[in-house]
């Protein structure tokens, strides 16, 4: 069956796109909350989190422990995560579970309690997230590369500060939740076994008269040096790199992310077949390409023992240099083998197409369906990388080290 | 949905859940070989060997097998735990002849002293990664601590020092120890042509010499226990609880996965409305895990040390008071309410049906449905929750914390 893909935007700028896929049981969501980091006041780092956290203690006629128990007896697998833009607001459940899931969604994006009772638990909550990350070199150190690798406010670390998650007030996040939680900006992507019909129309039940609200704007500024080692007792030294890349939405997007996936996709890629296969340095190792509206990003991530980590930076970054040299036809074909699977068992999983439905409004305006995906894929040559590889060659490197000891960055890199 | 197997004269088990409207495929060897069945001087021999097992045959370096994967676009990994070995790939189902052919050919390796060498560096480099996050190596004593000298109290990764000291002449004889295709099931799962999968795998895996590679099962006799451990650069202390459960044969299992629903689930048990919503944990949970033989109900706690002697016990008195007054109605329906949307939602894959059709197959020979696994569940009564909750209590368990404290006062 072909796929089809749906959308419908109300009046009050809501966007519903919907994905059926008769194939499964489940029906999946994610819902787009324009409330993510990238809008909290600047000495207000974690009050997303923290509203995040506090909009699920109880919503609508339901009180916290209700809340919970009615989701959780309708079998929905749920998961929250807050981004620079967004709150995302995930689930899946049996379909016919789907509606009365999406209703208590609406309680909890228009009439959550926010009890004041309620705060220093989810502070106490939001303040254990951020001692966690503490505890877990490898997300601390990609943390803070993504921290300086980009202007505030887009490398916000969604755990915050901790000054600042002491210092919220209630009244805070009740500003915060009233000025973002609007339907102008929210995507609602809907995948799985549903009738688009009768979806539309309770959608529209349920959110349809949530009033709008203005938009905020968001001033850059820029952040910490480029180079920084923390010290740390441990075993390994973590290493993460970062250099800029195109946007999504750019039209060079498949070029840029292809090129990233001869470094790091598979285990026949660069990194993997160098840093690990050949020389044994690393047990993980890879690069990402990630994306905010405007402009792109590539992270790179090695872990290695201390007394191994200076020839662990430097072959990964001849490795990430060296790209611009050219890829062969050998990795391309590779790659889209890679891709292509990973599309076909994308219609295999509700969750991955409601998440994928709406990260393609969010940065494309638009849903590209698989077989666009596929045509451009196709339509990729080892000329076309190499040329885009050629123009951008990766440069100004964002270094972030965390171990025992601070490497040494190559002179010649920029 | 169509259940199909097939011993070859060798031994080698082939199962599949054939279905017809999957779009993709999903195949894998499941050795029934792990930590268990090492002895103390190669100690992490079955983990190594898994990576070993992708360093090429020979008819392939390390690199072909590597490049021959991602041609056919396959996601493919491989993975170690106490009992079993598994080494499986998803793939369109064009390609699941060659996939087949590729995953038999390395299962039977070279085992190069070269490959072996840089390779050793690589399982140090991951003893070391999990050495620097929680729970800091807290789980491996657990282990030990609890089942003592039982072999399920191996450590799945060995010890820096064993590692280092493994020479490839002992790996070569673990594997002819342990690596006979009495010893393997092959499973498949999705769009699956089985007479054609059957007779590839005869094509490839026919020419295996069987022998006897059978585990003993030693009863388990669990310690129980506390300890603290004292690591100052942790931020968090962490807590690791390991309890009797019924093993994979038991069908007490359901109960116990049900009860470690209600009480342990990530959200909405009684753990987590206890410690996690109040804020005081930052992670409480609690899981049933069955072996041949025994079964484990491990309970993982993160927190602020401040909080860390109180959750213990809160911990501890939920337990107890489940074991005296059992669980409520309500409770038992939620609880299934959530694991049969799981078990719908995890089976949308190819890849989900696999590994429960291997765990099923390799533990007991049998194959179970979604329909059956969701009838099961279904089934479950208070009366034997309760019965578990007596035979196997929670309250009597191996307790060891790691983190900044230096003492920690014992739950009672």
């Amino acid at each position: 069956m072909p796929q089809s893909i749906l959308s419908h935007t109300f009046e009050n700028g809501l966007v519903l796109l919907a994905e059926p896929m008769q194939s499964v049981e489940s029906a999946a969501f994610t819902f787009r909350v324009p409330a993510g980091t990238a809008y909290e006041p600047h000495d207000r780092g974690g009050l997303a989190g923290l509203t995040c956290e506090l909009v699920l203690r109880g919503a609508g006629d339901r009180d916290n422990r209700q809340f919970i128990n009615d989701l959780e007896n309708l079998g929905v697998e749920r998961g929250e995560s807050v981004a620079d833009v967004h709150l995302n607001f995930r689930g899946a459940t049996l379909s016919k579970n789907l509606m009365a899931a999406l209703s208590i969604y609406a309680d909890l994006l228009r009439r959550p309690h926010l009890p004041a009772d309620l705060l220093e638990a989810s502070r106490l909550t939001a303040l254990q997230e951020l001692a966690a990350v503490e505890d877990e070199p490898s997300q601390k150190v990609m943390l803070e590369l993504r921290r300086r690798h980009l202007p505030d406010p887009w490398g916000r670390p969604s755990q915050g500060q901790r000054e600042a998650l002491e210092a919220i007030k209630i009244d805070e996040i009740k500003q915060y939740f009233s000025q973002q939680f609007r339907p102008n900006g929210t995507i609602l992507g809907v995948a799985g076994r549903i009738d688009w019909p009768e979806l539309k129309e309770q959608v529209g039940q349920l959110f349809a008269d949530w009033p709008e609200q203005p938009i905020p704007s968001i001033t850059e500024t820029p952040t910490g040096a480029k180079r920084h080692h923390m010290q740390h007792e441990s075993n390994q030294t973590q290493i993460g790199i970062a250099y800029p890349s195109v946007a999504y939405r750019d039209p060079d997007y498949y070029q840029a992310s292809a090129a990233i996936g001869v470094l790091s996709g598979g285990m026949s890629s660069r990194l993997f077949t160098e840093v690990r296969e050949k020389r044994g340095l690393c047990y993980t190792v890879y690069a990402t390409h990630g994306t905010l509206l405007d402009r792109g990003s590539v992270y790179c991530y090695a872990g290695t023992t201390a007394e191994r980590a200076q020839e662990t930076l430097d072959v990964t970054l001849a490795e990430v240099i060296r790209l611009s040299d050219g890829i062969e036809p050998g990795e391309l074909s590779r790659l889209k083998a890679r891709i292509k699977s990973g599309l076909i068992m994308q219609q295999e999983s509700s969750s991955a197409r409601s998440g994928a439905l709406a990260r393609d409004w969010f940065y494309l305006g638009r849903v590209r369906t698989l077989d666009e995906i596929e045509a451009i894929v196709d339509a990729l040559t080892p000329e076309s990388i190499n040329a885009y590889l050629a123009k951008n060659r990766p440069s100004d490197f964002t270094i972030v080290t965390l171990g025992p000891k601070p490497l040494e960055t190559p002179h010649a890199v920029s | 949905m169509q259940f199909r197997e097939r011993v070859l004269p060798n031994g080698l088990e082939v199962v599949a859940e054939c279905n017809d409207e999957a779009r993709s495929a999903a195949l894998g060897f499941f050795v029934k070989t792990g930590a268990r069945d090492e002895t103390d001087d190669v100690a992490g021999v079955s983990h190594f060997l898994e990576h070993m097992m992708f360093k090429g045959t020979p008819t392939r370096t390390a690199d072909d097998v590597n490049r021959e994967f991602d041609e056919m676009g396959a996601h493919y990994n491989a993975f170690t735990s106490e009992e079993k070995t598994v080494y499986y790939a998803a793939v369109l189902p064009e390609y699941m002849h060659s996939a087949l052919g590729l995953l038999a050919d390395i299962m039977r390796p070279s085992l190069r002293e070269e490959d072996f060498n840089t390779e050793k560096k690589v399982i140090i480099e991951e003893i070391q990664m999990y050495a620097d996050q929680p729970p800091f190596g807290a789980d491996d004593h657990v282990r030990a601590v609890h089942f003592g000298r039982h072999p399920l109290g191996h450590s799945v990764l060995g010890t820096v020092e064993s590692i280092t000291a493994l020479g490839v002449d002992a790996m070569r004889a673990y594997f002819q120890r342990r690596y006979s295709p009495k010893n393997i099931a092959l499973v498949a799962a999705g769009k699956v042509d089985f007479d054609a999968f059957a007779a590839a795998a005869e094509e490839y895996c026919g020419a295996w010499e069987a022998f006897e590679a059978e585990r003993s099962i030693e009863p388990a006799a669990p310690h129980s226990g506390f300890e603290c451990l004292h690591r100052d650069a942790s931020t968090q202390e962490y807590g690791i609880q390991l309890a009797n459960g019924p093993s994979a044969t038991d069908d007490d299992r359901y109960a116990a996965k049900l009860l470690a629903t209600i009480l342990g689930d990530d959200s909405g048990s009684r753990l987590y409305w206890d410690l996690v919503d109040p804020g005081i944990a930052e992670h409480a949970s609690l899981g049933h895990y069955d072996y041949q033989g025994t079964g484990l109900y491990l309970t993982y706690l993160s927190c602020d040390p401040e909080y860390a002697a109180e959750n213990l016990q809160r911990i501890l008195d939920i337990y107890r008071t489940a074991e005296c007054e059992g669980v409520t109605a309500a409770e038992l329906e939620q609880a299934k309410n959530k694991i049969n949307s799981r078990v719908v939602l995890s089976s949308e894959r190819p890849r989900g049906r696999l590994f429960n059709l291997g765990s099923n197959w390799t533990h007991r020979r049998q194959y179970r449905s979604v329909k059956d696994d969701l009838e099961t569940v279904d089934s479950v009564t208070l009366a034997q929750i309760a019965a578990v909750l007596k035979k196997y209590p929670l309250s009597t368990c191996t307790t060891v914390a790691i983190g900044p404290l230096k003492t920690l006062r014992e739950p009672r």
